[in-house]
């Protein structure tokens, strides 16, 4: 039978880190150690090699097919570039949504005003263009 | 001095000779320059009327206390602490806006211009925008954002320090019905003082003029803060 999972652990994958000094940024798994830790690295995004436990780690749909079993640093890095998978992460929705809750919880709150009148200028054109129509 | 911690009672962390050389008393005692209180003399003259009294007689300077506690009581020591005015917070600088937390102004934004000797923050709203006058503030009943206004090169009169805030003495006979009626009708209020408006108008042009240069900083200046449903001041940031 076909298995109905998609997203695997395994050498390539992308992950997210959810703990950590490096917590939020994204890593590929290098190789495997055993059922509760992989070796991450993420040349690219200032992420050191490491192993790392799966429990903080969440995967993503993204993934380097090509790569070699417990590939070092440059190889790792060399195949990032050429798929462009860090660009392919940010403009993600997932990526996306979560820059815009970190940008929501550091505003200041001057810019929680001005936030507040953007949103009741959007408003009060919504609502004059549903009111013409 | 730090004091030499007790290890048990009796037990000291460190021995006289320790102790007398964490003092410094190898360096000698101090000798002060102070010159020794005027003597003042047991008794003193006092002249006395009536006749046959003598004129004058010995009487002792201080009297002795009239009534004395039946046990000992034990004094308590006398503080070495003097209240000092309070440090200004690092993220406090003139022309930062804060938002007030207490008092008539609660939940306005005004605009920091210095502290005073006092160590309270004097602010103003401006006045024209929020109606906040020239005030003082404590700072531990103000939250400090990190929104400034660019107030170089303002400067506030020194006559405004805290004897400028002192309320006028005010004669204190009158009944509590004549504080506020004269004559069967309410009294008219003082009319606020001509020069005090006229310090505030002044000082209001260069924050106005300020204040304007930012795009929306004077409506975020004549608003009120308040907290929604879902908001925590610790996991705001200001």
């Amino acid at each position: 039978q076909d298995s109905n999972f998609k997203r695997f652990v395994e050498v390539g994958r992308v992950v997210l880190l959810k703990a950590g000094p490096s917590a939020g940024k994204i890593a590929v798994i290098a190789e495997i150690i055993d059922h509760n830790r992989a070796i991450i690295d993420g040349p690219l995004t200032d992420v050191p090699r490491q192993s790392f436990p799966y429990r903080h780690l969440t995967l993503t749909p993204l993934a380097l097919t090509k790569l070699p079993r417990a590939a070092g640093s440059g190889v790792i890095r060399k195949q990032l570039e050429k798929e462009g998978t860090i660009a392919k992460w940010e403009n993600s929705s997932w990526a996306k949504k979560r820059a815009a809750v970190e940008k929501r919880r550091s505003l200041n709150d001057f810019e929680r005003f001005g936030v507040m009148l953007a949103k009741k200028a959007r408003r009060d054109v919504v609502r004059k263009s549903v009111a013409k129509a | 001095m730090a004091r030499s911690r007790q290890l048990a009672p009796g037990v000291g962390r460190f021995s006289r000779s320790q102790s007398a050389a964490r003092r410094g008393l190898y360096k000698g005692l101090k000798k002060s320059d102070k010159p020794a209180p005027a003597e003042t003399p047991a008794h003193k003259e006092v002249s006395v009327g009536g006749e046959k009294n003598g004129g004058t007689r010995l009487v002792p300077t201080s009297k002795a206390p009239r009534f004395y506690p039946a046990e000992d009581v034990r004094q308590p020591k006398k503080s070495r602490k003097s209240p000092k005015p309070a440090k200004l917070r690092q993220s406090i600088v003139p022309g930062s806006v804060l938002i007030l937390l207490a008092g008539r102004f609660r939940g306005k934004r005004v605009v920091f211009l210095k502290q005073l000797d006092s160590g309270l923050l004097l602010v103003t709203g401006p006045y024209k925008i929020n109606g906040v006058p020239l005030r003082r503030v404590n700072q531990a009943y103000v939250i400090a954002t990190s929104t400034k206004v660019d107030l170089e090169g303002i400067k506030v009169d020194p006559k405004i320090n805290d004897a400028y805030f002192a309320k006028t003495a005010t004669k204190g006979a009158s009944s509590a019905e004549a504080e506020f009626f004269e004559e069967g009708k309410p009294k008219a209020k003082e009319p606020f003082p001509e020069s005090k408006s006229a310090d505030q108008k002044e000082i209001d042009k260069t924050v106005i003029a300020a204040v304007q240069k930012q795009e929306n900083l004077a409506k975020y200046l004549k608003a009120s803060f308040g907290l929604s449903k879902g908001q925590f001041p610790h996991q705001m940031v200001f």
